[in-house]
């Protein structure tokens, strides 16, 4: 019963931070300094994001394969390269680091 | 799956793919609920990481223009994934295909995986070794990529970058990435403040 409990009140809140931000009428965010500042808001998280999930294991920082993975990804980036080939670079240097170093 | 392998039944796993809908927020509420905790403690847990939403809605609610009466159906999408793939759009539209279809294939995606898992199924194996733990970062730097066009956007994304793993060891899930959003004000700040001073320098 208990773990019902612990999805139900889950299940809400994360359904209500979602619905609130939506539900921000538009005329709130006409000022330019609003629009701006919710512009640079997705930057921000999705930067962090990203860092967290190339660097973080767990609670940790730790530098292993992925970070190799991802580097090959901003190269292919700079290349200008396809979204695909950026994605499969990612994939393939990290397999293929992993398989090397075996970490 | 996590989830199953903590008590959880596979009803209790389902629904709570079904309705939460956010995967850290997910696997924070498995973990702690495993690890014996309160079950009020464990889903302020996964609130916290879910906050970061609401930031996300903010930017769609402008981009995507949303008639009200859809608001409420479209908010269960609201996530890192689709909103990343909504604000890399050009266009109003392309941002709403954008969303709707991210939203779509990752919710039975993630929804059949789950369930998938919740019956035992280990058919993939080890993905970790197939390097698709790069996939996503990956996918979030080149949707990220072309919005780093002024000198303001690199800033807040470095800043998040040092926030966002700097806080890392020391404060609980979920935290850093809301402290690392702070980087947007702060940025925002410094750019109005430089516009001032170039404002004085031509007074003179």
């Amino acid at each position: 019963m208990n773990v019902w409990i612990a999805i139900g009140a889950t299940a809400l809140g994360c359904y209500a931070v979602k619905l609130v931000g939506l539900l921000v009428p538009a005329g709130a965010l006409e000022k330019p300094l609003v629009k701006r500042l919710a512009a640079l808001l997705p930057v921000a998280l999705l930067a962090a994001l990203t860092a967290q999930q190339t660097f973080a294991e767990g609670g940790t920082l730790v530098l292993d394969a992925r970070a190799a993975g991802i580097g090959a990804a901003a190269v292919a980036l700079v290349l200008r390269a396809p979204f695909l080939v950026v994605v499969a670079a990612a994939v393939v240097v990290t397999a293929g680091v992993r398989a090397v170093v075996g970490g | 799956m996590t989830s199953a392998g903590s008590g959880l039944t596979i009803w209790q796993t389902c629904a709570l793919s079904l309705l939460v809908f956010t995967g850290a927020s997910q696997f924070a509420l498995v973990g702690a609920l495993a690890a014996g905790g309160n079950p009020l403690t464990a889903a302020a847990g996964a609130f916290f990481l879910g906050v970061r939403n609401a930031f996300y809605g903010l930017r769609l609610s402008q981009l995507l223009a949303l008639p009200r009466a859809v608001r409420p159906f479209a908010a269960q999408w609201v996530i890192d994934e689709t909103s990343a793939v909504a604000v890399a759009q050009p266009t109003r539209r392309a941002a709403r295909l954008g969303f709707a279809v991210t939203g779509l294939s990752l919710y039975v995606l993630w929804n059949l995986t789950t369930l998938l898992g919740a019956l035992g199924a280990e058919a993939l194996g080890d993905t970790d070794a197939w390097g698709l733990d790069a996939a996503g970062p990956a996918v979030f730097l080149a949707l990220l990529a072309p919005m780093l066009k002024t000198a303001t956007e690199r800033a807040v994304a470095g800043l998040a970058v040092l926030l966002g793993l700097g806080l890392l060891p020391v404060l609980p899930a979920g935290m850093p990435v809301l402290v690392a959003a702070l980087a947007a004000p702060v940025a925002l700040w410094v750019e109005g403040r430089r516009r001032e001073d170039r404002l004085e320098e031509g007074d003179r």
